[in-house]
């Protein structure tokens, strides 16, 4: 109950303080995002959230950032194996959350694009997700009455620029910070982990941290974790090296939020945590040459591992997150 | 492009007609490099000129694009002039015209040589989205776009065209798309097809940049040598290169395909 008093308590003082810009959590370690090149405003940052909700960014104005990406999902498109975009053509990957941006070393799930700020580029274009051109974005942005004077309000002058639309939707995107989870409290000493909760931390200690390491809960580099080709034969990583040791690797996810981002991997085939954590166990395909070495024998685990572990992922769920009025369509 | 020749000619004759002017490296002159885009010994036209590569296959040219990019020179004492970076970047479109004459600011002097880059040096390619401005502004679509969005970084070389020896694509056409770019990667070391061109311009005529005048290097481009080289490559075999291993060789080809016919001073 203390707890979450706390919590409401520093929900409320967010909302009544003026706009704080990005911060960095106390357990979170220096973001990788160059700050120095994009300067936070509140401006800019509501902005950038218009941006994000706004479906001109699709070349019929029908799909926004936000339509494959909901909050309440933690920005993923929930119950969506691959995620459908304009004119309801099908991608093939499995969208992911948007949280902690700030501290990825690259993005996509091939790890394709290094940089946040060119990152919108390529669902923009992308002719199954939006279809559209960054140049007749801008175009349809200078000729509303409002865009203009909000980017004078965030930069300036009206002037729509690349770099200008790329740097408020990343003002908005590195705002997406969730830490916030039980894990969260419990690090820092307001919470305690329940006994299941415990023995699943142990058990994710040894057996899956090497990859998923706390607090982001990603060591963000590309392993093929032997979930085997999709019927597409998506190469992953080696789409972007054409690396052959890179080939059917992927970006190794973020655990957090899992509660709320199902379908899981990248092409959205496990339905259930459930049926994830029993790939580890039992159906690791090791016939491929860039299987990861740490998963040879897979990872054994008995029901009541699975149990324990489970209970300790349900920890990783930030509500706090996924409810935030600052980052949610209708705040606007 | 006969109409440009002409131009360029009595262009060429005038300027020849004019007083001799002494070089002063104190103050900069303008420098055009011209990039005249042919096809073996036939000029090239979109759409309609029929052209045949080393592998026998006829084939028609759609769409030719290709950035040029960090211009220095050299003058006959050895002195080398790099082009400020910010000012340095161009992208050559056979569809524009105007896309063809590069200009850079230079000293004044008499160069013999000319270095160039076919595509984006990698630091740039790694740049804040601020610093890519102009034609690098990665704005465009993906189709007539010289960018990559699902894999940073530029298209140093497009070209598009339709070779009855290409295989039927999905769109029921015989296309052939060549999009060769990679400047090594970012974070993995990848595959690097940027490309430094050094033409020599003593035999074909220097280039003397005079404040006032506007000496033009004339360039020749022969796309015939993208596809012929160290390895022929084959429009029935390769319709479709783009992020592949296979890109290194039209690279190694067509950073042969640059030849010095005259300059204009």
């Amino acid at each position: 109950m203390a707890f979450i008093l706390f919590l409401f308590a520093c929900k409320k003082a967010t909302e009544i303080s003026a706009f704080i810009g990005f911060q960095q959590p106390a357990n979170f370690p220096e973001p990788i995002y160059n700050f120095a090149g994009n300067s936070m405003t509140e401006d800019g940052f509501i902005l950038g959230r218009k941006l994000f909700y706004d479906a001109r960014l699709s070349r019929n104005n029908t799909i926004s950032c936000g339509f494959c990406h909901l909050q309440t999902s933690a920005f993923t498109h929930h119950g969506h194996d691959v995620s459908h975009g304009i004119d309801d053509r099908l991608g093939k990957r499995n969208s992911p959350p948007i949280m902690n941006l700030a501290w990825n070393t690259s993005f996509m799930w091939d790890g394709g694009v290094f940089d946040l700020d060119l990152q919108p580029i390529a669902p923009i274009t992308n002719e199954v997700e939006m279809d559209e051109t960054v140049e007749n974005v801008m175009i349809k942005l200078r000729a509303t009455s409002e865009y203009p004077a909000l980017f004078k309000k965030a930069f300036g002058s009206e002037e729509i620029t690349t770099t200008r639309l790329m740097k408020a939707l990343s003002q908005f995107m590195v705002m997406l910070v969730s830490n916030h989870a039980k894990f969260d409290s419990v690090q820092s000493g307001l919470s305690t982990f329940s006994a299941d909760e415990q023995k699943g931390y142990t058990l994710f200690q040894a057996k899956c941290s090497s990859c998923h390491p706390a607090p982001l809960f990603t060591d963000h580099s590309f392993r093929n974790n032997g979930i085997g080709a999709g019927p597409n034969n998506d190469m992953g990583r080696y789409d972007v090296t054409v690396n052959a040791d890179d080939k059917y690797k992927f970006k190794v996810p973020s655990l957090r939020n899992l509660g709320y981002t199902a379908p899981y991997m990248h092409d959205g085939r496990f339905l259930t945590l459930s049926a994830a954590l029993e790939h580890y166990n039992s159906d690791v395909q090791t016939d491929m040459p860039t299987l990861d070495p740490l998963l040879r024998s897979g990872i054994p685990l008995t029901a009541e591992d699975k149990t324990y572990l489970l209970a300790f992922l349900n920890t990783l769920n930030d509500r706090i997150f996924i409810t935030d009025k600052r980052f949610s369509e209708e705040s606007q | 492009m006969k109409y440009t020749l002409l131009i360029l000619a009595i262009v060429a004759f005038s300027a020849c007609s004019k007083d001799t002017v002494t070089p002063d490296s104190t103050k900069t002159g303008t420098l055009s490099i011209q990039f005249d885009n042919i096809a073996g010994d036939k000029n090239l036209q979109l759409g309609t000129g029929v052209y045949t590569n080393a592998a026998g296959e006829k084939f028609s040219v759609d769409l030719l694009k290709y950035f040029i990019s960090n211009i220095s020179v050299k003058n006959s004492n050895g002195e080398t002039y790099t082009v400020p970076q910010d000012s340095s970047y161009f992208l050559v479109s056979e569809e524009d015209g105007t896309s063809q004459f590069v200009k850079v600011h230079v000293p004044e002097g008499e160069y013999t040589s000319l270095t160039f880059i076919l595509g984006v040096d990698s630091l740039r390619s790694t740049m804040d989205i601020s610093k890519r401005t102009g034609v690098l502004d990665p704005s465009a679509g993906m189709d007539d776009g010289m960018y990559w969005g699902w894999n940073s970084g530029y298209i140093f070389f497009k070209m598009e065209g339709t070779s009855d020896a290409a295989p039927i694509d999905a769109s029921g056409q015989h296309k052939f798309r060549y999009h060769i770019g990679g400047f090594g990667g970012y974070n993995a070391v990848t595959f690097n097809n940027i490309k430094t061109i050094t033409v020599d311009l003593t035999a074909a005529g220097t280039a003397k940049v005079v404040d006032g005048r506007i000496p033009n290097i004339h360039l020749m481009a022969d796309i015939l040598k993208a596809f012929n080289g160290t390895t022929n490559i084959s429009l029935a075999a390769w319709s479709t290169i783009m992020v592949s291993e296979y890109s290194i060789n039209v690279a190694n080809n067509y950073q042969k395909m640059f030849t010095h016919d005259h300059t204009e001073n």
